[in-house]
Formats: C-alpha cells, sequence, structure tokens
C-alpha cells in the first residue's frame, strides 16, 4: 500500500538499509524502525499519513537526524518517516525578508540562499551544517545567536501542517501577525508529536555590516559570570556570548589554536554587530565591564579572518572534548544568568562526588548551559553514572529557577525530568493536547511528554 | 481581591452551573472581538509585580497589572516592554495584551508580546492553577501553552501571571519624514528595511512615509543621515497615536479594517482611506471600501483580514478558517475548556 503513494525505491525495509536511521544524535538510544519511509511531497505525506492512521500504525517523524535527546529514536512497529527529500527552497522574498522552504533543507542551505541578497536567517544551531529546518522547527532550535535574534519560534512566520488524519493545515500568516490562538508557536518545539510539518516561512533579516568580537579570559568562573550578567544588565545586546571552562579551553585551543588563554579559568566570548556606530559602542561598553569584573586578558578582532579564528575554539569545542574523553554526554539546562557561578560551583562539585570530569561550554548569555560530562562507555556502570549525574545537573537547573531542556528538547532523554518541572495536572494539560490533535497517540509515541501511567510509575520510584 | 483561590473557585461554580464566563482585564479591548455573553471574571485587581530582575532582563507580573503602570516600574531601570502595546488610557492590562496579542508599532523589529513571553500561569477549564514556560530565555520542555495563549482572546483559561522579557530603553529615536504616494512608501519601506539600518518602525498615511530610528545617539544619527527625508522635531504624538489607534485616521465613526499580509504585496483599493504600520505588513482600511472587493484582495494576497469596527450583530470578525483548521482549534479548545465555560464566541461564533 505504502508502495503505490512512495515509489519503490523510497519505501526501505530491508535491515542493511534500515541501519542507518535506528538512532539520531544521542546514539545511546538505538531501535531498529518498522520501515523507513521517504516521501516527496506534502501531497505524499498526506497519504502516507492517511494510511497510517487508518491502520493504526506510528509514525515517527525525522529530518537529518541531529537531535541529541533521541527524539527521532524510531518505533519498532512504525513507520519512520523521512523529510530529507522535501528539500526545496520554494520562494525567497528579499523585499519582505522571508523564505518559503520544504522541511529537508538544511539550515545552512538556508543562509546561503539567502546571502546573495544580503540577509540571513538568524537560528544557527551547531548542527546547522546537517540539521534541516523541519527538525529545527520540532525541536525550537536557538544557537549562538539567539540572543539577539530569538530562537526558531520567533523567526518562523508559518508553517504547513499535515495532521495524523491526513488533513492540511496552514497556520500562521507571512504578515507579522495571524490572528487567533498562536498555533505556529504551539507546532514550533512539539517534537513532532502533534502534526507532520511539510512547508516553512522563515523570517530572515539584514546581515549585520560590521561584526566584532571581544575575546576574555578570568582567573575565577566566577568574576566571568558576573561579568555575563554586568554586560546584559548595562543595556547592551550582544549577538552572541559565549563561555568556556577550563577544561574546554585546553582542549579546543589543543584541537585548533585559536589563542585562547590556556592558564584562564573561563573565557567568554562577546560578539556585537550592528551598524560601525553600534559595534563601536558596544565595544566600548563590553571592554569596560570586562575590565571592572578583573579580566585578565582581552583582545578584541580586528579583522573578519580574527573573528573567525576566535570562534573556532568555541564552535569546535565539542569535538575537541570528544578527543580527550571516549565519550561525552552533553546536558542542556538553562537557568537565570544571575545564578552561574552558583549552579558552576555545584556542578564541580557533584564532577568530585561522581568522579567524573565535566567540561562546560555554553550560551552564558541567555543562561543556557551546556555541560559535558566526560565518561568511557567501556568502563561498566560509567554510562549509568553519567546518566545520574546528568540528572542532578537538570535538577539543579530546575531548583535555580531554570528548566531541563533549552534546545534540545524532551525527547526520550528527558521524559523522568518532566516530573521535576511540572506538576501532575501540567502534565495532564500537556497530554490533553497532545490526545487532542493526536488522539490515538501514533504520532511520536513515548516521546516528549510522560503519559499518566509513566508519571505514576517514576513518582513511585 | 480576585486572588486565585477565588477565581479557582468562581470557575468550579461556572462549570458546575454550566455558565459561560467572560474575562475582564481593564476593559479597554471591549471592542475586540466578538461581542459575548457571560458572568464577569475580574481581574483587573489581580495586579502588581511579582518578582523584577533587571539585570535579568525579566519580569513577572499578575495579569491585571496594567501596561502603563509595567511600563513605569520598567522605566525606573531604564528598560522599557520592546513590542509597545497600546495601553488604552492606562486600563489596558498586561492579560489582557497577550490575550489578544497586541503590538504597536515596532513589532517587526523588536517582536510582539508573543515573542516576548516567556511564561504564564493560567486556570484551564478544570479549573487548575497551572504553570508554563519559566523564567528563562530558553526552554523547550512540554508544548508551547505560554505562546498559544497568545491571541486567543481569552478562549483557551485565564491568565494570572505572566513572565515577559523587557529590553533596554533605546538611548535615542529619530523620525525621518518623507513625502511619498502610497505604492512608492510600500517599496520604500520594504528596500529600507532590507539595509542593516536600527529601524524600530515604518508607516505611512496620507502622502508621507515616516521611518524611526532608534538605539545609540551616534549609530541613530549616523542612520538618519543615511535616509531622504527631514527629521521630524518631535515624534512621540505619532508613534503614540498609531499605538493607541487615537490618530485622526482611526476616529471616524465608521468601518474599520486591518490587513495582515506580507509586506511586498501591491497597493490594493487605492481609492480607499488607508493607513500603513509594520513596514506595510499591517494596513488599516478607513471606510471606503466594500466588503466584497476587499475579501477578494486579501485572499489572493493570503493575508488575514480583522473587522476591527463596524461588523453587524452576531457576524465573524476575525478571518474565515479551513474546516480542518476549525477542527484542530475546536480540539485545543475542548482540551484546554472541556465545558466551553471561557468566553465563547468572543473570537468566533463556533468557538
Amino acid at each position: 500500500m505504502l508502495r503505490e503513494i512512495v515509489d519503490d525505491h523510497h519505501v526501505v525495509s530491508a535491515a542493511e538499509s534500515k541501519r542507518p536511521f535506528e538512532c539520531d544524535g544521542l546514539p545511546v538510544y538505538r531501535q531498529m524502525p518498522g520501515l523507513v519511509v521517504m516521501p516527496s511531497s506534502t501531497e505524499e505525506v498526506r497519504q502516507v499519513m492517511r494510511l497510517c492512521h487508518q491502520r493504526k500504525v506510528p509514525v515517527v517523524v525525522r529530518g537529518a537526524g541531529t537531535g541529541l535527546s533521541g527524539g527521532a529514536l524510531p518505533h519498532p512497529d512504525g513507520v519512520l518517516l523521512s523529510l530529507t527529500r522535501l528539500a526545496k527552497i520554494l520562494e525567497i522574498d528579499p523585499g519582505a525578508g522571508l523564505a518559503r522552504v520544504q522541511p529537508g533543507v538544511t539550515n545552512l542551505a538556508i543562509g546561503e540562499a539567502c546571502a546573495p541578497h544580503g540577509l540571513f536567517y538568524a537560528p544557527d544551531p551547531s548542527s546547522q551544517i546537517a540539521c534541516t529546518i523541519g527538525g529545527n522547527v520540532a525541536e525550537n532550535a536557538g544557537g549562538v545567536h539567539c540572543l539577539k535574534y530569538g530562537l526558531t519560534v520567533h523567526n518562523v512566520l508559518q508553517l504547513t501542517v499535515v495532521t495524523v488524519d491526513g488533513e492540511i493545515v496552514t497556520v500562521g500568516c507571512d504578515g507579522m501577525a495571524s490572528f487567533g490562538p498562536d498555533l505556529v508557536a504551539l507546532m514550533t518545539g512539539s517534537e513532532g508529536m502533534l502534526g507532520v510539518v511539510t512547508e516553512v516561512t522563515v523570517r530572515l533579516l539584514p546581515q549585520p555590516p560590521h561584526c566584532q568580537v571581544v575575546l576574555a579570559s578570568f582567573d575565577e568562573l566566577e568574576h566571568a559570570g558576573d561579568a555575563v550578567t554586568a554586560v546584559i544588565a548595562e543595556g547592551i545586546v550582544p549577538a552572541g556570548f559565549e563561555m568556556m571552562d577550563s577544561h574546554a579551553i585546553r582542549a579546543a585551543e589543543d584541537y585548533v589554536g585559536a589563542g585562547y588563554d590556556t592558564d584562564a579559568a573561563a573565557l567568554l566570548l562577546c560578539e556585537l554587530d550592528g551598524t560601525e556606530e553600534e559595534v563601536r559602542y558596544g565595544i566600548e561598553q563590553v571592554t569596560a565591564v570586562f575590565r571592572r569584573h578583573s579580566a585578565r586578558s582581552m583582545r578584541v578582532s580586528q579583522d573578519e579572518a580574527e573573528r573567525l579564528l576566535f570562534w573556532k575554539g568555541r564552535k569546535s569545542a565539542f569535538p575537541a572534548v570528544g578527543r580527550i574523553s571516549p565519550d561525552y554526554y552533553c546536558m542542556d539546562g538553562t537557568i537565570p544568568r544571575r545564578m552561574l557561578s552558583r549552579v558552576l560551583t555545584d556542578i564541580s562539585r557533584l564532577s568530585g562526588e561522581y568522579g567524573l570530569r565535566v567540561a562546560n561550554v555554553f550560551h552564558a548569555g541567555d543562561g543556557n548551559m551546556h555541560p559535558l560530562i566526560l565518561f568511557d562507555q567501556s568502563v561498566p556502570g560509567e554510562l549509568q553514572k553519567a546518566e545520574a549525574f546528568g540528572a542532578e545537573i537538570l535538577r539543579l537547573c530546575v531548583a535555580a529557577g531554570g528548566c531541563i531542556t533549552g534546545e534540545h528538547g524532551v525527547g526520550v532523554e528527558k521524559l523522568e525530568q518532566m516530573l521535576d518541572q511540572f506538576s501532575d495536572a501540567e502534565l495532564a494539560q500537556l497530554n490533553a493536547i497532545k490526545d487532542a490533535l493526536d488522539p490515538g497517540a501514533l504520532l511520536n509515541p513515548g516521546k516528549g511528554v510522560p503519559t499518566l501511567k509513566r508519571c505514576q510509575e517514576y513518582r513511585s520510584v | 481581591m480576585n486572588a486565585p483561590a477565588e477565581l479557582l473557585e468562581q470557575v468550579r461554580a461556572a462549570v458546575a452551573k454550566q455558565r459561560p464566563l467572560c474575562v475582564i482585564g481593564g476593559n479597554s479591548k471591549k471592542h475586540i472581538g466578538r461581542e459575548q455573553a457571560g458572568d464577569p471574571v475580574d481581574m483587573s485587581s489581580w495586579a502588581g509585580v511579582v518578582d523584577y530582575q533587571p539585570e535579568e532582563l525579566v519580569i513577572t507580573v499578575r495579569a491585571g497589572t496594567t501596561v502603563s503602570g509595567l511600563q513605569k516600574v520598567l522605566a525606573e531601570e531604564n528598560q522599557v516592554l520592546a513590542s509597545e502595546p497600546p495601553e488604552f488610557g492606562g486600563k489596558a492590562t498586561v492579560g489582557g495584551t497577550l490575550a489578544c496579542n497586541l503590538s504597536g508599532p515596532s513589532r517587526p523589529w523588536q517582536g510582539s508580546i508573543r515573542d516576548h513571553v516567556l511564561g504564564v500561569r493560567i486556570i484551564n477549564g478544570n479549573a487548575e492553577h497551572l504553570r508554563f514556560g519559566g523564567e528563562v530565555m530558553k526552554n523547550v520542555a512540554g508544548y508551547d501553552v505560554s505562546r498559544l495563549m497568545a491571541g486567543a482572546m481569552g478562549t483557551l483559561g485565564i491568565l494570572t501571571e505572566v513572565t515577559l522579557k523587557v529590553a533596554p530603553r533605546p538611548e535615542a529615536t529619530v523620525t525621518v519624514r518623507r513625502p511619498v504616494g502610497a505604492s512608492e512608501a510600500l517599496r520604500a519601506m520594504n528596500d529600507l528595511c532590507r539595509t542593516p539600518l536600527p529601524v524600530s518602525g515604518a508607516c505611512w498615511h496620507d502622502g508621507d512615509m515616516y521611518v524611526r530610528l532608534a538605539g545609540p545617539a551616534s549609530a541613530v544619527a549616523a542612520a538618519a543621515n543615511r535616509i531622504d527625508g527631514s527629521s521630524l522635531p518631535d515624534d512621540r504624538e505619532l508613534w503614540s497615536g498609531l499605538r493607541e489607534m487615537s490618530l485622526p485616521f482611526f476616529a471616524d465613526a465608521g468601518d474599520l479594517w486591518c490587513v495582515s499580509l506580507r509586506s511586498t504585496r501591491d497597493h490594493f483599493m487605492p481609492d480607499a482611506n488607508w493607513l500603513f504600520d509594520w513596514r506595510g505588513a499591517r494596513r488599516w482600511l478607513a471606510a471606503g471600501g466594500d466588503r466584497d472587493t476587499l475579501d477578494r484582495h486579501v485572499q489572493e494576497a493570503g493575508g488575514e483580514l480583522w473587522h476591527v469596527r463596524g461588523a453587524k450583530n452576531g457576524a465573524e470578525v476575525f478571518p474565515g478558517r479551513s474546516e480542518a483548521y476549525r477542527t484542530m482549534l475546536l480540539r485545543l479548545k475542548q482540551a484546554l475548556d472541556p465545558d466551553g465555560i471561557f468566553n465563547p464566541g468572543r473570537l468566533y461564533s463556533w468557538m
């Protein structure tokens, strides 16, 4: 039946061909899908959904599979719906500052297509070379630049959604405002559990003509943390504001030689963009704040090559950490900025207790932490220890007034931590929303929001 | 004071009696949406700042807090609610503003209140007081119930508390005026917005286009020099009049329409009385238009039409929706308000 909808080559049942789909960017969770189906149009998606709905077959939607929470983990008896063939840029309207694209287009491809018009697409998750805009919508992806330019939800105007029973609904408006409840926001970040997005209209912004980055190092993590808070309090909105701790600094410097101060306890990268006057003003303010917070060294990028070099260390921090440890586990909690120093100190204490090293690389400007727990999967019990440590970090984040995930999503990974953040009544409300749009629980079942039954099991432990 | 405990009691009683409720903040937006019946729920006394962390750029207020009161608190720290929502004579509340998702002239550059909401507390139709979102900039745990409330006109629950991201107040603003016709204004506004200038407003009415720049004084002055036109000595009345819908354009008693559409769509019905805001993405039409012609143009442009003023009793005022869209909305309504007691008919006759 499926082969009557999607051509033969794109319905995959052989084990060796399904293997690449068994996990996403969090490979500790693996599951072979029942079938992999790769439709090439909204109409094919609609027919596949209609058929699966009639037959009560679970459907897991997948983009590039770069997600970090197991959100695209297949269902053993279900269809894995891969949308990478829906990869056309349908329209760019430079005057209105928008692009209409299919979900399988990569984040980077949008940027490349609009660059000749002097425009850019702001959200830039670190997987942007590979990740698709459909996946970005599903996870409400962030990135380095969301401090100034917002998350995916702030940069999407309109979505075409195929419902679980195969209806096509357009939500949002390619003007600025759509009347009625904000269904674009509901769909964004819903982890493929409320519908299948088959078309996305994104907002494009003028490329800033000037861009400079301040690289500063500090003797104390606390000084760096306080400097972050002080810059924001000063009324500066940096385009990006990143922090690295000593483990991450040394790993990155060994790997790419970005010229980082390897004796420092913390390093800050603060990028300013805009007109020449705006950037000059910002740089003056930021360097003054850093000086007041005892920066031990400070450099301002003098040209584009130097700016990219400063960033190179940060951007390659994850693979760099990968070189100093057999495995690492990336966390994604978010906290109020003023809690940075305190939470970092607590993480460092826990690191001693668990006997596992932690490298911290994160979006300091918006309080989104990415502690990387270093472990060795070949040592029995170490993965479990890393997971327990991670769960404890997330509880710290919630206790500090933050949340369990800033941009990676809940997926299968953080189902249990949802109970730290939400009450049973709140989870019941979220489940009621799921039930409203997917009454048979066919879309990405077992992800995102723990079912009532699972809640009871967890809470009784 | 109408505290959550009393509100919960009122919701429980309404469910028991199957009587609809009409949620009212400052009663300043009675004219927005359809007329509705229901026992009033007074939110105006549930007001005040719950928590304000200026260095975090985050504030949490009770839903009945007025927008003007909020802006005053923020001004003390040299901060603003950047979406510039209307204050409607000091009566508009934060809850009502989020429920209607109303934004001022800065919306295309600074975002709407929907973009700035970080978290909410709501009372749902099961008389439960729930919290969604939070106080941090990034939070993707669970569905985005906070933003779902934006534009829902109170039909999905009672907002009791709202956490907002606020912004530093721009050091300086300058407005440049250029005399130009409607079609040329649309082109000029869109061209300007393709350039990386610190624009924070672009509107046109009655032969004049106005572009507002905001940011550091040096940057604003430099940018103003790059735009053709003359600087306004005082621009406050223009932008506040636009924000509050109090310019003479809005004063007529007749029909008023608001079209939301892609800013590059051609000007249509040139003989009618238009005002363009949001660089042409929001176009107000006062009188002079024929409904069928207007509908046709909006549909061709892929826009949405709101009949702001002058709708006949019982008529729809918000855009028509496909059956699949209506099904989706009704099912969500059912999930949050199973007995249909919150603001029935306010948004649509069928919801």
